[in-house]
């Protein structure tokens, strides 16, 4: 055949695909690359993290202004006892509700072909849910940034000093990204992307409402106030108004509320361990 | 010498489609196979199936050795994909995907960087290298799709419709590298809509309809099996093609096929370039003028055709077309019908 000017190069200087590294390392290693691209994607996608900051700015002024002061906080209806106690619960429910956009991302990732890319090359199994939950945890914190100087600005404190407040986030951080695995696993399990935003949200809403986070579950009826002590979210809710030192701390003798911490992360690790496991054997078996 | 790629009896229903019913194939080590298909017959199914992409529901497959069941993994360190459709990253640039596949074939940092250079550079995207691949041509996105399935030099590669997009240049500059690596002993599965490149690149030829192997040889052995050389002839004057029939007839035991409308006659031969010259000798010594005079081979498109043109919808064209030859072709009763199909091919392209 007639030779181009390309002929001259030579296509490769032999190099065949390294042993694996094999086991944790090479999961890790391959779930870094992921993330990586997942992080390279959102820079050139800035919308995506500025949508995804607008929601929970406007919620803690819709919030800290429409019901301050209609809700009791210990007692008291003073519209700043409600800011204080209001900003555990808004935290708590950024950090679950970014894990929508996790829906969204995976549904929208099994669609392409890049998929049948990475689901042929010699790579971790796990490493594109894992990589994508990471990118993602990266977001959510950025929002909590965001979120803290906020409500910084509209009275919410910290009365017990950083290191507690900073357990405190990080046990947000840890609920969020437990949840993005339930994301992960909704966005596997619905074919399109825009299924998946909404499936991916839809559960949210009672999960996030029926808890202790917008108002004391003293004023619910006793069974629902079970489900409200009882849900993971709650706990974690309850555990930063303790560790912030905000009022409206639940004074209910339901186990997680006694034993926030503890209760915040076993709720955290139990979701992270089943929905993963759950969420990699869905994406091994999937066909895109 | 042993096989790269074995399938035998591979059989995946999509629901109410049978994609595959029993597909086997093998590939010599070092050789490149030919996968040809109308379009829905399976051959993107079998690559997928190959790449450990899909489960079949029945039938077994190994690749460089390893069963693509039990051993999908080392499959995977084996193999490199090109799929039909371009797997890349949209958002991230040219490098950084190519970066990306290296480090996920578990290449260090350095190496994946360098290696990603190379191949910018021979599939003439380095210009374009650090821009988003979502501002990129779909012949670009083609190529880096394929510098992608070369990252590393694996022992086995599967290309699905690799030159499908790409202009007649990088056409060639692929083929090229494809056949650079076939020669440093790359063994190949491609699937292909231009038999040319088949004919081109193909040590054997496999063609499938319908999720089943319909033949399989090199391109020779199926262009013989569809028939051999003819000679075939144009005349000028309409009013000519009596004598000019009666004159082939001389060189042709099985009878001259005659197309009035095109002017065209047609007679198999087996003297080759030879018994050309005679006939033009001949038609001249007559005072036949001719428009067009040649010696056709059956190309792999006449093999295509003959093979899978038993569809309704082909079957429809070559009724219409031949019909506007039919009237003519009577003159010559022979293989008036089969020189009017080949004419109704010839017209069609
Ligand atoms: N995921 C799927 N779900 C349902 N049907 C499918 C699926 N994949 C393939 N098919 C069907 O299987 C058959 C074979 O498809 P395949 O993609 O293998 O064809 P192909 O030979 O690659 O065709 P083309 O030349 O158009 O690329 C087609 O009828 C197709 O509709
Ligand atoms: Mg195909």
């Amino acid at each position: 055949m007639t030779a181009t000017d390309t002929s001259t190069g030579t296509i490769a200087p032999t190099t065949l695909a390294p042993k694996p590294r094999g086991g944790l390392a090479q999961s890790v290693h391959d779930s870094l690359v992921i993330a990586r691209r997942n992080l390279i994607r959102m820079k050139r996608i800035p919308e995506i993290v500025v949508f995804g900051l607008i929601q929970p700015v406007m919620f803690v002024l819709l919030f800290a202004y429409v019901f301050g002061g209609s809700i009791a906080v210990d007692g008291s209806t003073d519209p700043k006892m409600f800011r204080e106690f209001l900003m555990a619960g808004i935290f708590a429910q950024t950090v679950t509700f970014a894990t929508a956009g996790s829906s969204a991302g995976i549904a929208e990732d099994m669609t392409k072909g890049l998929i049948d890319r990475f689901r042929s090359l010699p790579m971790d199994r796990g490493a594109v849910l894992t990589g994508r939950t990471i990118a993602d945890l990266v977001q959510t914190t950025l929002t909590m940034v965001v979120l803290i100087i906020v409500a910084l600005m509209v009275g919410w404190r910290i009365h017990n000093g950083i290191p507690k407040a900073l357990a405190a986030i990080g046990l947000m951080l840890l609920l969020g990204y437990a949840f993005t695995w339930i994301g992960a696993l909704i966005g596997l399990s619905v074919r399109t992307p825009e299924a998946a935003t909404s499936a991916g949200l839809i559960w949210l809403f009672p999960l996030t409402f029926v808890s202790n986070a917008f108002a004391p579950t003293s004023g619910m009826p006793t069974w629902l106030q079970h489900i409200a002590d009882w849900n993971p979210f709650s706990a974690t809710v309850q555990a930063g108004r303790v560790l912030f030192g905000n009022p409206g701390v639940s004074q209910s003798d339901a186990w997680p509320m006694q034993h926030p911490v503890w209760a915040s992360l076993f709720w955290s690790v139990l979701i992270i361990v089943v929905f993963r496991t759950l969420a990699v054997r869905k994406y091994r078996s999937a066909t895109a | 010498m042993q096989d790269a790629i074995v399938a035998e009896g591979l059989v995946k229903t999509f629901g109410e489609v049978r994609a595959l019913d029993g597909v086997d194939l093998n590939v010599p080590t070092g050789t490149v196979l030919g996968l040809l298909g109308p379009n829905g017959a399976g051959k993107t199914t079998t690559v997928r199936v190959l790449t450990t992409l899909l489960t079949p529901d029945s039938g077994r497959a190994t690749v460089a050795g390893y069963d693509v069941l039990k051993h999908p993994d080392e499959v995977r360190r084996s193999i490199g994909l090109s799929g039909q459709f371009a797997a890349v990253d949209e958002y991230l640039t040219g490098r950084e995907n190519l970066q990306m596949v290296g480090e996920l074939y578990q290449m260090r940092g350095s190496a994946a960087k360098s290696r990603a250079q190379e191949l910018l550079e021979w599939f003439n995207l380095a210009e374009a290298a650090d821009r988003p691949a979502k501002t990129y041509s779909g012949g670009m996105r083609r190529r880096l799709d394929l510098a992608a399935a070369l990252v590393v030099r694996p022992p086995v590669m599967f290309m699905d419709e690799p030159t499908t997009g790409l202009d007649p240049r990088n056409r060639l500059a692929l083929w090229e590298v494809i056949q650079k690596l076939v020669a440093d002993g790359t063994t190949l599965l491609l699937t292909t809509q231009y038999l040319e490149e088949a004919d081109h690149l193909a040590h054997d030829i496999i063609v499938v309809d319908h999720g089943k192997v319909i033949a399989r040889g090199t391109a020779d052995q199926l262009k013989a099996q569809t028939g051999g050389e003819r000679v075939e002839v144009v005349v000028h004057d309409r009013e000519l093609i009596g004598t000019a029939t009666e004159v082939l007839r001389g060189f042709s035991r099985d009878g001259v096929s005659v197309d009035k409308h095109t002017r065209r006659l047609t007679i198999p031969v087996q003297g080759g370039a030879k018994l050309l010259a005679e006939v033009i000798r001949e038609l001249d010594a007559r005072g036949i003028e001719i428009d067009d005079i040649g010696l056709r081979r059956p190309t792999l498109d006449d093999v295509f055709i003959s093979l899978t043109g038993h569809h309704a919808e082909d079957a429809d064209d070559d009724g219409d077309e031949s019909g506007d030859g039919s009237g003519s072709a009577a003159e010559d009763t022979g293989s008036a019908a089969e020189g009017a199909a080949q004419t109704g091919k010839d017209d069609a392209r």
